[in-house]
């Protein structure tokens, strides 16, 4: 019996027993995480629309309405599911409803890498985990914490460049609703250098609530470059929480890119906990019918002469909302930091929404922050340029969304990721 | 080529064209003058298929074809091109992406297959030299970061890509200087053929120096108040607007 049982709501109470009786435990999560973090749920409750964070992403809607009931029907996948989502230049590792399957990644040997499920970890590595996410900060962490399964565990030694990207396919399949709470951890260590790709699918015909977190930490002068890649369709609503910490001299990019979900809630928040360290964070959607995209960036600077830049767009159809949330602090040490944010947003219907919320919380005195947002229409005075010379309208709106979307797609320094997502791109336009 | 009957054209509850009359054919050189808010550009606005105008009569046949039926990408596709007179900054299409988009879509119209990506190039080599544009210009950005003079020229090089039978110079000449304007014109002097025809809509008579017209109109109140030679530009550099607007005062 929980001490706050006058807080918790019936949502989720109700998520908490099915889960319950539904999971099994994993062995590397302590039972003294999973306890606070069942403890947070109880007394937090699943966030809804009067959490400030959560004012334009109701969790607690969607569960109340899509997941009464939570079956966990999973399905086992084989080869031939994964082989079209794999990435021809990277070495493929694939986590299955949250499970990392070795028998489904790709076995290469890599000097300085190592891939493990986090269920077979030595105990010094045991001990990074939850250093980065905790429960008692966020209840979609706490859900996560308490019923995670055996995930990923990724590290590049220190001094070592991987010399190919890798691609973690985190795929969802179920036939009737699942809830899945993936999680993974990398590591990157001093002076090592890996690209990172990270896609989500759903490939069930079942709705999927995901649950996603992943801790990571980059080393003293290491360099870590991420794409995020979430095409989980119709069926699909998912929270991707990622919690990076970076450190001296290091280098941290992300480059979100959105392509379908009913709802995708990211919540991108980087540590720059040492000096001279710099992070990227950039994204693009573009969303339709009733979709719903909020990114949230949390970016901490610390400590001094570090730089970050943020650059998200988004680009809402139909009666599709948007939202952009980032906020930077820029704490008391951290003197001589650059900061700079831009959100820039097309609105293609009447009936569709951007939200955008910049906030900039600054400590120290000798520094340079600026933030812009823009939402607005398409150019109808390019559009008729275009139409003036004998490009029809669609065409027209076309390309002129494209050269909106250009300077994020030119991000992508692997050609077939590049491919994939201007293929989707073009047809979601 | 093109008739324009009678053509009243608003915006808003203003009427700013008020009985346009005019027949242009294959070969001519037509200049149509006049002082600021004579309706010059709302006529070429209109023509071109802006839709911030409402035409409220008047008829416009071009080669045969009911031209306010059409849309503005169709009139493009018939034969009709405006260089505007601020040409819009379009950052992130290539002025190369944006004219072989432009090319194919007016050939796929008549039912022609798209240009070979070699002769497509070979041809923006070919037009480019015509307006002195620097073929860099074609990779970048359609007149991001151009000049006012590049601007100008790279609406000729889109003309002279895409070979209109009506071409329709909006203000062409303003803000370019004497270098740039010689250059504009002998390119639309090279573009000219006995089957095209061009109008020219011009507040002064220098760029008439060049381009010399067939006939010149004087457009004042959105009415053509006088038509005549190309010594008819003459006269009104000479004198200014000042006598027209005497004469054609309107009691309004």
């Amino acid at each position: 019996m929980s001490l706050v049982a006058d807080n918790k709501s019936a949502v989720t109470q109700t998520l908490l027993d099915q889960l319950q009786s539904k999971s099994s435990k994993v062995a590397f999560m302590p039972d003294a995480e999973i306890i606070s973090a069942i403890r947070y749920l109880e007394d937090k409750g699943i966030p809804n629309n009067k959490h400030e964070d959560y004012k334009y992403c109701n969790i607690e809607a969607v569960l109340r309405k899509e997941f009464k009931s939570v079956e966990q029907a999973f399905n086992e996948l084989t080869n031939a599911d994964i082989a079209p989502l794999k990435i021809d230049e990277a070495i493929n590792l694939v986590v299955v409803n949250g499970v990392y399957n070795e028998a489904l990644s790709e076995k290469m040997i890599v000097k300085g890498l190592m891939v493990n499920s986090l269920n077979e970890l030595s105990s010094s590595e045991k001990n990074l985990l939850c250093s980065q996410a905790k429960s008692d900060t966020d209840a979609l962490i706490a859900l996560n914490t308490a019923f995670t399964g055996n995930g990923l565990f990724l590290q590049v030694d220190k001094n070592n460049i991987i010399p190919m990207p890798l691609h973690v396919i985190y795929v969802n399949s179920g036939n009737a609703n699942i809830v899945t709470n993936t999680r993974s951890f990398i590591n990157i260590q001093a002076n090592a250098e890996v690209t990172l790709i990270e896609s989500f699918y759903n490939i069930g015909s079942a709705k999927v609530f995901s649950n996603f977190v992943s801790e990571k930490l980059v080393g003293e002068n290491a360099k870590l470059t991420c794409y995020t890649f979430q095409n989980e369709g119709a069926l699909s609503y998912s929270v991707n929480t990622n919690q990076v910490r970076i450190n001296k001299y290091s280098n941290y990019t992300n480059n979100t890119f959105t392509l379908s979900g009913e709802l995708v809630r990211n919540n991108h928040n980087v540590v720059l906990a040492d000096s001279n360290c710099e992070a990227h964070l950039n994204g693009l959607f573009i969303s339709n019918g009733t979709q719903s995209v909020d990114n949230h960036t949390l970016i901490d600077h610390q400590m001094p002469h570090c730089e970050s830049n943020e650059l998200y767009k988004g680009i809402a159809k139909d009666k599709s909302v948007g939202t952009f949330n980032g906020k930077i602090f820029v704490r008391k040490d951290a003197q001589k930091t650059n900061a700079y944010q831009s959100s820039k947003n097309i609105l293609m219907s009447d009936d569709a929404t951007i939200n955008t919320k910049p906030q900039l919380e600054i400590y120290a005195d000798d520094v340079k922050c600026s933030h812009g947002t823009s939402t607005g229409k398409i150019d109808t005075e390019a559009l008729f340029y275009l139409k003036a010379r004998g490009i029809g309208e669609e065409s027209a709106r076309k390309l002129l969304l494209q050269a909106f979307a250009q300077e994020l797609i030119d991000k992508i320094e692997i050609p077939s990721l590049q491919e994939r997502v201007l293929n989707l791109f073009e047809k979601a336009l | 080529m093109i008739t324009i009957k009678n053509l009243h054209a608003s915006i808003g509850d203003k009427e700013i064209l008020r009985g346009i009359n005019l027949e242009v054919k294959a070969g001519e050189v037509h200049a149509i003058m006049g002082p600021n808010g004579s309706g010059k550009s709302t006529l070429s606005s209109v023509l071109a298929g802006r839709e911030d105008y409402d035409v409220t009569e008047g008829e416009v046949t071009f080669n045969g074809k009911d031209l306010l039926e059409l849309s503005a990408e169709d009139r493009a596709r018939e034969g009709l091109f405006l260089a505007f007179q601020y040409p819009v900054e379009i950052p992130g299409v290539s002025n190369i992406n944006f004219l072989r988009t432009a090319l194919n879509e007016i050939r796929a119209y008549h039912g022609q297959e798209e240009m070979p990506a070699k002769d497509f190039l070979a041809l923006v080599k070919e037009k480019s030299k015509l307006v002195e544009l620097d073929s860099k210009l074609a990779s970048r950005s359609v007149n991001e970061g151009f000049s006012g003079g590049e601007k100008k020229r790279n609406e000729i090089f889109q003309m002279a890509m895409l070979n209109p039978k009506l071409a329709i110079l909006d203000e062409t000449d303003s803000g370019l200087d004497i270098d740039a304007l010689r250059i504009v014109a002998t390119g639309v002097n090279k573009l000219k053929s006995k089957d095209n025809a061009t109008i020219v809509i011009t507040h002064y008579q220098r760029l008439l120096d060049y381009i010399v017209p067939d006939f010149v109109h004087i457009l004042y109140k959105g009415r053509i108040v006088k038509s005549g030679g190309k010594e008819l530009a003459l006269e009104m550099e000479a004198k200014g607007y000042d006598e027209i607007k005497k004469e054609f005062e309107i009691a309004d």
